[in-house]
C-alpha cells in the first residue's frame, strides 16, 4: 500500500512539473486571452471537489448505515479536501472573472449554488468539532445534503442564465486545449486521491489514540 | 334624473379605477445594459486580445496558480504535522499503559 503511495505521488508530481509547460503551450481564447488559462487548474479543481464532496457524502451514507469507523473517516477525510478545494476553487473563479467579466463575484446559480455547498462542508467540520457527543450522526446528515447539491451545482450553467461558461465548453474545447486540460483534471484527480489517503490515516491514528486513552483510563 | 344622475356616478366610480388598470399599449423595454450570454465553446486564437484592460492578465494568472500551491502545500504540511502531533502523543500513551500507571 505504501508502495502505491509513493508510485502514485512521483507520477503526480512529474504531472505537475509538466502541467505549466503544457498549459503555456496551449492556444489564447479568442475574447479572453491569457486570464483563460487559469480555467485549466480552476476547473479541474472543480473536479475534484465534486469528487471530495462525493467521497464525504458516500462515506456519510455508509457510517449512518453500518456505523463503521472507516466510512466516518472516508467521510471526514472528503469533507476536509471539500472545504480546501473548495476555496481554490472560490478563488480561483473570481480572478478569472475579474478580467473575463469585468467583476469579481455574479450571485448567479453556478457561483451561490457553488458558495452554499462550501458552506455546508464547513458547517460539516465545525459540526464534528465543537458538536460534541452524538455530533458524527448529525455532520453525516449534513454531508448528504452538501452532496445532494452535486448535481444542482453542475447543471446550474445549463438551467439558469448565467455568466459562467456552460458544461459544454469542455466535451467542445479544441485539440491545442483539450490536452493539457484533461492532464490537469487527472494529476489533481490523483493528487486528490493522495490527499484523501493521507488525511484519513490521520483520521485512523485519531481513532486509535482515542483507544489508547480509553484503555489508559480502565 | 337625480337617479340616473346616480347611476351614472356609481358607474364612473366603479369603472374609473378599472379603466385606469387597463393594460397599457406594450413598450419597448428600456434600454438597460443587458449581460451577455453565457458562452457554449471556447474559441482559440494565436495571441491574447485584450492587451488594453486595466488589470494585467498575468498577475491574475500567476496570484491565482501562486494561490493554489500556497494552499496545498501548506494543508499537506497542516495534515504531516497532525500526524506527527498524534504519533507522539501515542507513544506516550502507549507507554503509560504500558507500565500500567495512569
Amino acid at each position: 500500500m505504501r508502495r502505491l503511495f509513493v508510485t502514485v505521488a512521483v507520477v503526480t508530481t512529474a504531472m505537475f512539473a509538466y502541467a505549466p509547460f503544457m498549459i503555456l503551450n496551449a492556444p489564447y481564447e479568442s475574447t479572453m486571452g491569457l486570464v483563460q488559462k487559469i480555467f485549466y487548474f480552476h476547473a479541474s479543481l472543480g473536479m475534484a471537489m465534486f469528487a471530495a464532496a462525493f467521497a464525504s457524502g458516500i462515506g456519510s451514507a455508509l457510517f449512518l448505515f453500518t456505523r463503521k469507523p472507516a466510512a466516518d473517516r472516508l467521510a471526514v477525510a472528503g469533507a476536509e479536501l471539500t472545504s480546501i478545494i473548495g476555496l481554490l476553487v472560490l478563488v480561483t473563479g473570481p480572478l478569472w472573472a475579474r478580467k473575463a467579466w469585468g467583476v469579481w463575484w455574479q450571485w448567479d446559480a453556478r457561483l451561490t449554488s457553488t458558495l452554499v455547498m462550501w458552506l455546508i462542508f464547513n458547517a460539516y467540520l465545525l459540526l464534528r468539532r465543537y458538536g460534541g457527543p452524538g455530533s458524527d450522526r448529525l455532520a453525516a446528515a449534513v454531508a448528504l445534503f452538501g452532496m445532494a447539491n452535486v448535481p444542482f451545482v453542475y447543471w446550474s450553467v445549463n438551467v439558469w442564465r448565467t455568466l459562467h461558461p456552460k458544461t459544454s465548453v469542455i466535451p467542445s474545447l479544441q485539440p491545442g486545449m483539450r490536452g493539457p486540460f484533461w492532464f490537469c483534471v487527472v494529476a489533481f484527480l490523483l493528487l486528490f486521491m493522495l490527499l484523501l489517503s493521507l488525511r484519513m490515516e490521520l483520521e485512523k491514528r485519531r481513532q486509535e489514540l482515542d483507544e489508547l486513552y480509553l484503555a489508559a483510563e480502565e | 334624473m337625480k337617479r340616473y344622475v346616480s347611476v351614472a356616478l356609481f358607474v364612473l366610480t366603479i369603472g374609473a379605477p378599472a379603466l385606469a388598470q387597463s393594460p397599457t399599449p406594450a413598450q419597448p423595454p428600456p434600454s438597460a445594459p443587458s449581460k451577455p450570454a453565457a458562452q457554449d465553446e471556447f474559441v482559440p486564437v494565436d495571441k491574447p486580445m485584450n492587451a488594453q484592460d486595466t488589470i494585467p492578465a498575468p498577475r491574475l494568472v500567476a496570484i491565482a496558480y501562486g494561490f493554489i500551491w500556497v494552499v496545498l502545500l501548506g494543508y499537506v504540511w497542516s495534515v504531516r504535522s497532525r500526524l506527527a502531533t498524534v504519533e507522539r502523543e501515542m507513544q506516550t500513551v502507549s507507554k503509560r499503559v504500558g507500565s500500567g500507571g495512569r
